[in-house]
């Protein structure tokens, strides 16, 4: 066999060998799911028996069916997400911002409180703010009777008036250090001669940051805007513990719904369903904000 | 780094910038505390006069009835120990792939690394119900594996992406000096470029562990039995146990807490750079 023969079987079987690990996990946790739940969506299914086939029916009770609350739980992530993009995003820019400007043991120390909430388990916070959220012990409402505003106090995650708000504080709150410090990364990222450069022509620390850093860091934004949009979408934990999808299930999103489907009714076609409507949002949201930078850059 | 100091701000500004940092600080800060201190407290001080203070007796009987009774060292060890496994197989196997993408020259490569890529905008919530019903048809639920393999699976796209930008950096000349000594594909990957990946490890750990770590839909369909449960399922089974004593609580959630705050203290600068370095790599 010749010496190059010899080297492409190799190769040949390190490519498999190496890929193995990796393609079995990736195939049968997350691409044949996938396609299994595409397939069961068309099915009346209870999850043990064979099921019935009913092609798109599941999609369009998913849309028409008032009473499985789809459209709604939609609206509160969309909801979800517009906080994220024009509340959450902004803030952890300016942070990022500001921070980037200097590197002193003061940006250093603020950067790592900003980051902390980050590491803190979702759970954690749902519980924490819970307490919070108490109607007779919370600190909210203890805060409003110590200030008078007792004309304030809610009932905060059991009123359908506040109960979406409630959710969505903390969520805002505790991703804020995940973008700026991605955002960071971006502005340290920045060659220092472009700033003095646009500072010796005249320009303020914002115009530099307005003009210089923002365009130079786009790439990263695109990414947060994704991941804000998309985890919006995705959201489960906290609305598990602060209000279970209530009061009347006027705070589920889709995730809840699904594992409603699953376990209170038993209706895992349907699961399947928003399953798979999630997957298709996500990429479609995923391109549609992608397209939306790129216009900008035109 | 201060090379740009031609036109200052107004003070004004500064001072208002400051101000601006500090009170995001304290929002950012205060939960922790109020965390903390309720933790130590009994519900006569939590729902008397004091309940921001400090506690004024620190009743750390909290912490041995959350440890004891609500079991919150065994779910601390799950979630180490789920943790840990599902970082390690991740890691593995993204390495691996990678080498096969980035370091072999094959026609499909591209192709391969566009496939893993879709796994990053793949909801968790996209494979839990086919997977649900082959783990409970298959007696695999309530077990350690039944979250690492599935967390393992779900933190590879990234560890891809990141492990990528690493190995790109690695010079190619390193792999031709190996294949001249000798050395095959195997062994280049082993003696070579495993070791040289090292910061990557780092990197991809810290954006696996804030996956996995505080991973909760999967935890909670998938795990029903108490023995093997994370910390987020323990906490949500806890409260449910303690729903007027609030004391138990603040510390099942400071226990669950706090080691990973503390870790960060210390390596904070070495965290973030990790995550920077992610963030400029992918």
């Amino acid at each position: 066999m010749s010496e190059k023969k010899k080297r492409k079987i190799e190769e040949g079987l390190a490519i498999f060998v190496f890929l193995l690990p990796g393609l079995f996990l990736f195939i049968s946790i997350l691409i044949a799911p996938i396609a299994v739940s595409v397939y069961r969506s068309m099915f009346d299914w209870n999850g043990f028996s064979e099921g019935t086939f009913i092609g798109f029916d599941n999609y369009i009770e998913l849309f028409t069916n008032g009473s499985i609350k789809f459209v709604n739980s939609l609206k509160n992530s969309l909801i979800l997400a517009f906080f994220s993009v024009f509340v959450q995003l902004p803030l952890a820019l300016m942070l990022a911002l500001i921070l980037g400007r200097h590197e002193t043991r003061k940006e250093r120390t603020f950067l790592s409180i900003f980051f902390m909430p980050v590491l803190i388990s979702t759970v954690v916070i749902g519980q924490l703010w819970l307490k919070i959220y108490n109607p007779d012990y919370g600190l909210l409402n203890r805060f409003l009777d110590a200030v008078h505003l007792e004309s304030w106090k809610h009932v905060w995650v059991g009123d359908i008036k506040t109960a979406l708000g409630s959710i969505i504080v903390p969520t805002v709150w505790q991703y804020v250090g995940y973008h700026m410090l991605l955002m960071y990364a971006g502005v340290k990222g920045v060659d220092l001669d472009l700033r003095e450069a646009a500072m010796l022509d005249g320009a303020t620390k914002w115009q530099v940051d307005r003009y210089v850093v923002i365009p130079i860091i786009k790439p990263i934004l695109r990414v947060s805007v994704i991941f804000a949009v998309t985890g919006s979408l995705k959201t489960y934990d906290l609305v598990r513990i602060l209000t279970e999808g209530g009061p009347f299930q006027s705070t589920e999103v889709p995730s809840t719904l699904l594992e409603n489907m699953l376990f209170l009714r038993n209706r895992y076609g349907m699961g399947s369903t928003i399953s798979v409507m999630l997957i298709l949002l996500c990429f479609a949201f995923a391109l549609l904000i992608s397209a939306a930078f790129k216009e900008r850059d035109e | 780094m201060e090379s740009y100091t031609l036109k200052e701000e107004s003070p004004v500004i500064k001072v208002i910038i400051n101000i601006f940092l500090v009170i995001w600080a304290v929002i950012n800060l205060f939960p922790i505390y109020f965390m903390f201190t309720f933790s130590l407290k009994s519900n006569e001080e939590i729902f008397g006069e004091n309940i921001i203070g400090l506690p004024k007796h620190w009743l750390w009987s909290n912490y041995s009835s959350a440890l004891n009774t609500g079991n919150m060292a065994l779910y601390f060890f799950n979630s180490l120990l789920v943790t840990t496994l599902a970082i390690a197989i991740s890691i593995m196997a993204a390495m691996m792939a990678c080498y096969a993408i980035t370091r072999i020259k094959w026609k499909f490569s591209g192709l391969t690394n566009a496939f893993f890529m879709l796994g990053l905008t793949i909801p968790i919530q996209a494979s839990i119900v086919p997977v649900y019903v082959v783990m409970s048809k298959a007696h695999w639920l309530n077990k350690y594996s039944t979250l690492i393999v599935p967390y393992s699976a779900f933190a590879l796209s990234m560890a891809i992406l990141i492990c990528t930008g690493f190995m790109s950096e690695i010079p190619f000349a390193l792999d031709e000096a190996a294949r001249i000594d000798g050395c095959g594909l195997f062994g280049t990957f082993f003696k070579i470029i495993l070791p040289l990946m090292k910061p990557a490890v780092s990197t991809v750990g810290i954006y696996s562990y804030l996956q996995c770590w505080n991973e909760f839909m999967f935890a909670n369909v998938f795990i029903s039995d108490s023995k093997h449960r994370t910390l987020p399922v323990g906490i949500k089974a806890l409260s449910g146990q303690y729903t007027t004593d609030w004391g138990p609580i603040g510390a099942a959630l400071a226990i669950a807490t706090f080691p990973t705050l503390i870790v960060y203290l210390f390596l904070s600068r070495k965290i973030q750079a990790s995550f920077i370095a992610g963030a400029v790599k992918g």
